[in-house]
């Protein structure tokens, strides 16, 4: 497949690696969709995956989840095979929106991500006795706090704005301290204000927590002086290594098999002009975003602008 | 048969007691009161009222067949309330959230067709056993001084029953609820719990609709859950307010009935109810204090 990475497979996997991927490839129901991605993900690291709509990035979080298997390569993630790791993994999903009208607290969202998956209810004043609950109450406010949400944690989440909730989401994805945080378009819908404080937000996690951050973007503007890496993925094809290595004409030209312009404007900001025809839309995909996928696919590059 | 009521509360409420036939609704309006107070706060917040109305609506045509085929009502009612619910339950179990338009789209048709046709088979039962005419006002509207000690026990098993159970999945069913993405990448099973739900609903609906009747389930099942989410975002005091509003709501709604001689699902219906105005009321105040500056600023304006 094409690739840029210079890792082949073979090579005995790192012991400090949060995540590996060899030669690695996707198939939702018979159909390949993307293959031959190689990428080593180490702690504090932050890596995006890009590419057009309906070409399967979020597949990529699935196969990371176990929750879709990988139809060739290899995948470990924390040493394990993909779904074995489940505690040490924090999942923010594509774009929730909260009903204005829900009557739970933020905190009450992010308190799930601790606990939610425990049997049985906590006990009404528990927490003044129990260590076990009084701890899981200040880890709550910790990572609350982590995210500049305390302000808000206490409103139902319904009345907070899309920023907020957002913040929100991603302390419950933190909430129990995970390895790996894999973010599924965490920017997306919100204004760009939003987007640069959220981005902000994730890089600083990543450093300050040891946190390996995967996350699949539509729009690399926003966390590209961040990143540390990146997987580019088109219809059958992936490139991954640094930004500045995958981002370039050459490379996508390459990889999409025809002419593809990378432009800089005066702000370092990319835009990608040019590119194929995306591949007809994929129905079991992006059932959120029909008409938003179908405006972008018509030039399929078109999301680095903004 | 009928005494007046009079201001010393301790006599009337001894007067009430005295009388087994209302012992045993008080008895067995606490136990569906609490039951449906937080069985309710989760229909609420799923956003599953119209199921739970129509499992309800099942309710009439069992108990209706039941008491045709010389079978207690109460059977009857959970009979074909949990048959409703599993029904429900398979043919929404693909959404995982039922979070989607289409989705929801789709289930909701379903439910009312079951809903039109169980209220058909009631008619028929009716007909068959003809003419009850009380006992189908009963089935529709509620009637609490019915109840046997023997119908108490079995709600108070019930009761037990769905309680245990939703203290056992409490926290997985608020996640599953909220949240279905983030709970199935943890591991918890979206599917079995959301029918497990439904089930419990099932139960609970058929515990009800004895008391408030299948036309006024809500009663219980709704408008004290729906006034504590006014009042509240935590789920904990959530839950306690719903409880606190259904069981005052059915005790002093059987002390009016009583006094007042009216139907037991009009006097309950109308003070739950009146609890969810007074919670609008209450907040819209609240609203209007806690921006106080903006009013006064408008109003200076007009001046």
């Amino acid at each position: 497949m094409k690739n840029t990475d210079t890792r082949a497979a073979g090579i005995p996997p790192l012991p400090d690696a949060v995540l590996e991927l060899r030669d690695a490839a996707v198939a939702v129901g018979g159909r390949r969709l993307w293959g031959g991605v190689n990428l080593t993900v180490r702690p504090g690291e932050f890596v995006a995956v890009l590419g057009p709509n309906g070409v399967g990035k979020s597949t990529m979080i699935k196969v990371l989840l176990g929750t879709l298997p990988a139809a060739a390569g290899q995948v470990r993630v924390l040493g394990a095979r993909p779904g074995g790791a489940g505690d040490q993994i924090g999942y923010l999903p594509q774009r929730r929106n909260f009903d204005g009208s829900l009557r739970i607290r933020g905190v009450d969202i992010v308190r799930l991500g601790l606990d939610g998956d425990r049997w049985g209810v906590p006990l009404p004043f528990a927490s003044r006795l129990s260590p076990r609950h009084r701890a899981a109450e200040t880890r709550v406010r910790e990572v609350v706090e982590l995210v500049g949400a305390s302000s808000y944690a206490d409103r139902p989440i319904g009345e907070c704005s899309g920023g907020e909730q957002q913040r929100l989401l991603i302390a419950q994805a933190l909430v129990r301290r995970p390895r790996l945080l894999l973010l599924d378009e965490p920017l997306d819908s919100l204004d760009l204000p939003n987007q640069a404080g959220v981005a902000a937000l994730i890089h600083r996690i990543c450093r300050h927590e040891d946190v390996a951050v995967v996350m699949v973007a539509h729009d690399v503007n926003p966390i590209l002086s961040y990143l540390d890496r990146v997987v580019y993925i088109v219809a059958g094809g992936a490139a991954s290594g640094p930004a500045e290595e995958v981002i370039t004409s050459e490379t996508l030209t390459r990889l999409y098999g025809t002419p593809v312009e990378v432009l800089k404007a005066a702000d370092g900001r990319l835009v990608v002009v040019g590119g194929p025809e995306a591949p007809a839309l994929h129905s079991d995909r992006h059932h959120s975003d029909h008409g938003h996928a179908h405006a972008a696919a018509a030039a399929s590059p078109r999301g680095f602008g903004s | 048969m009928n005494p007046q009521f009079s201001w010393n509360l301790v006599t009337d409420v001894q007067w009430l007691w005295s009388v087994p036939s209302v012992l045993n609704a008080y008895r067995a309006g606490v136990v569906v009161a609490v039951l449906a107070g937080v069985v309710g706060w989760f229909m609420v917040l799923r956003r599953q009222t119209f199921a739970g109305h129509s499992i309800a609506v099942t309710g009439f045509p069992g108990a209706a067949a039941a008491v045709y085929t010389g079978l207690s009502a109460t059977l009857g009612y959970f009979g074909f309330c949990i048959g409703a619910a599993l029904v429900i339950a398979y043919y929404t179990r693909g959404s995982g959230s039922g979070d989607t338009a289409g989705e929801r789209a789709h289930s909701s048709a379903l439910i009312a067709v079951v809903q039109a046709f169980a209220l058909a088979l009631g008619a028929l039962f009716l007909q068959l056993y003809g003419g009850f005419l009380n006992s189908t006002s009963d089935f529709l509207f509620g009637n609490f001084l019915g109840i046997t000690s023997a119908d108490v026990v079995v709600l108070v098993a019930v009761a037990a029953v769905v309680l245990v159970v939703m203290a056992v999945i409490g926290r997985r069913l608020l996640f599953v609820s909220i949240d279905p993405a983030v709970a199935a990448a943890r591991g918890v099973p979206v599917r079995a719990v959301n029918a497990l739900f439904l089930v419990l609903l099932g139960a609970t609906v058929a515990e009800v609709s004895q008391f408030t009747g299948a036309l006024l389930v809500f009663a219980l099942l709704v408008m004290p859950a729906a006034t504590a989410q006014v009042f509240t975002a935590r789920p904990a005091l959530g839950l306690a307010i719903g409880v606190v509003i259904g069981v005052l709501s059915t005790w002093i709604g059987l002390a009016w009935a009583f006094f007042g001689n009216q139907g037991t699902g009009f006097t309950i219906t109308t003070l739950a109810f009146g609890c969810y105005v007074l919670a609008l009321a209450i907040r819209a105040v609240r609203t209007r204090l806690r921006t106080p500056a903006a009013a006064s600023g408008a109003l200076e304006g007009v001046s």
